[in-house]
């Protein structure tokens, strides 16, 4: 009843690993297909690689409709594309497994392949700004959010479209430079929004969290992805190209994981001015949870039942 | 043009918990569940400490981020200012919970009772299963607000038409009015004191406003 928690900010507790599930398997899945779009243009047959970004879209969202409050009402999401980037995302999506499934059907038609890839980015896009929208989350709507999202989600998509090395190794370098360059965008990207978030303000549970990946995102989901992108480049090598390529999706989907459901701290409460009463004076400001409006004041605060 | 407001004047609130119970008792939220709730801060060093408390609910902001990313239109925004959910559209993905930074939604999945698995009397009365699985917060007690469109009776001045928080306050820090209108309650009360919105710098032009100080 009195835990002072419950006026700082507390990690959102709506939004689990189902929906975590939709941003990375989504998220990834979407850059696959604007990558296999690319990788088309050499005129190879890239079926398996549509089929795979497909499957990973709809599971994504199978696994965010299991978390809907009213599943079998969930059409009604297509109600509001004026503003709304989850029925904006919802659209493409509907958009994208048409296009996708033609190029399945018919591979000549290059038009399709070359549509779904667009909507992949797309996809990929609308999750971000479904992220970017939510004021109620720090770590989400800071403006640095965005571009972290989206070059995760591109450095997934290349990773996922290694495999084709094996069965076309003409694609090496283009696929091995791809990854490399990708991993370096979003290690450049994360290292900003991490330093932004916390020059900025944020929760300070959040930033702990964010900071508990710092390391092995860059080492492990940067340092090594680089390294062994660039080994398979100039040692002619497809399997340690999928390799990195395994590497940077795994560590891009534990980075949305933690985005997600880990550093999702809510805003939480402040006051810009403590209210004048007893003394007659006022006092500074106070934002528990948060780095404090003057450092030196300590706050401890509790309310009713929590919401 | 109307736009409904609150305005609670910090000073005067004690943290009684009056208008969370009222506010209980007029919407039958259940367990764990309150669109109004009343923030209990300590701050400070000894001996300059203080306590303040802070009745906070659902803002009615005038750029509600809740609309903006609700994907089925459920979450609207009226001419008067009032924010609403419209239960049969929602479909419960909770986006509009994470837009919202003042912690004012709530989604419950499942039937929840005071006393154990069982309800009682009242629960069942005011059990209303539309409620279930989708969005739901403070509403400045909309029935009443409509109310005095038909009544004539004025909100914030008149307690049929008055929003079941304000009616209760011991304290009479919680006031309710037109803000649009220089002459109402509100207004002038805004007029004579100091006061902020919670989260102004996140632009989302509250509808609830402390008042902490003397001009």
């Amino acid at each position: 009843m009195n835990d002072p928690t419950h006026l700082a900010p507390r990690r959102q507790a709506n939004w689990d690993w189902r929906a975590a599930a939709n941003f990375i398997c989504g998220g990834s899945g979407g850059a696959l297909l604007l990558w296999t779009a690319c990788a088309a243009l050499s005129g190879a047959d890239l079926r398996a690689f549509v089929l795979a970004a497909l499957a990973l879209i709809g599971i994504g969202l199978t696994c965010v409709w299991f978390e809907l409050g009213r599943p079998w009402r969930a059409i009604n999401v297509l109600r509001h594309a004026a503003s709304s980037w989850m029925t904006r995302e919802a659209i493409v999506a509907g958009l994208l497994f048409c296009c996708g499934g033609i190029a399945l059907a018919a591979p000549k038609q290059h038009f399709a392949l070359g549509a779904s890839g667009v909507l992949g980015l797309a996809f990929l896009y609308s999750q971000a700004r479904i992220l970017a929208a939510n004021k109620g989350i720090p770590a989400w709507r800071h403006r640095r959010c965005l571009p972290l999202v989206l070059a995760t989600g591109l450095a997934e998509g290349a990773g996922l479209l290694t495999p084709l090395a094996l069965s076309n190794p003409s694609a090496l370098i283009f696929l091995s430079v791809l990854l490399t360059l990708l991993v370096a965008a979003r290690v450049l990207a994360w290292q900003r929004y991490l330093l932004a978030l916390q020059r900025d303000g944020a929760p300070v549970g959040a930033i702990a969290e964010l900071r508990a990946i710092d390391r092995g995102l860059i080492w492990t989901g940067g340092a090594i992805p680089i390294v062994l992108g660039l080994l398979a480049a100039v040692f002619a090598q497809p399997v340690v190209a999928m390799l990195a390529g395994a590497v940077v999706v795994f560590t891009g989907a534990r980075l949305k994981y933690t985005l997600i459901c880990r550093a999702s701290f809510i805003q939480g409460f402040a006051l810009p001015k403590v209210p004048v009463r007893g003394a007659g004076v006022t006092a500074p400001g106070i934002k528990p949870g948060w780095e404090s409006v003057q450092p030196n004041v300590r706050t401890r605060a509790r309310s009713s039942e929590p919401a | 043009m109307t736009r409904y407001a609150m305005v609670i004047d910090l000073r005067r609130c004690v943290g009684c918990q009056t208008c969370t119970a009222a506010c209980k008792s007029a919407n039958a939220t259940p367990p764990g569940v309150q669109w109004r709730r009343v923030l209990d801060i300590e701050s400070g060093e000894f001996p300059d400490v203080r306590r303040s408390f802070v009745p906070v609910s659902c803002m009615h902001c005038a750029n509600p981020p809740c609309e903006e990313v609700c994907p089925t239109t459920a979450t609207k925004k009226r001419a008067d200012g009032l924010v609403t959910i419209d239960y049969e559209l929602c479909i419960g993905c909770a986006n509009c919970v994470m837009a919202c930074p003042y912690e004012a939604r709530s989604i419950v999945h499942e039937n929840r009772y005071a006393y154990g698995k069982e309800p009682i009397a009242s629960e069942v009365a005011h059990c209303d299963p539309a409620r279930l699985g989708v969005a739901t917060k403070c509403t400045f007690c909309r029935d009443r607000i409509d109310q005095a469109a038909v009544t004539g009776q004025v909100p914030g001045v008149d307690p049929e038409v008055t929003p079941a928080c304000v009616n209760a306050c011991i304290s009479g820090a919680m006031h309710f009015g037109d803000v649009a209108d220089p002459g109402s309650n509100v207004s002038q009360l805004l007029a004579e004191t100091s006061h902020f919105r919670m989260h102004e710098e996140l632009g989302t032009d509250p509808a609830v406003y402390y008042i902490w100080n003397q001009p």
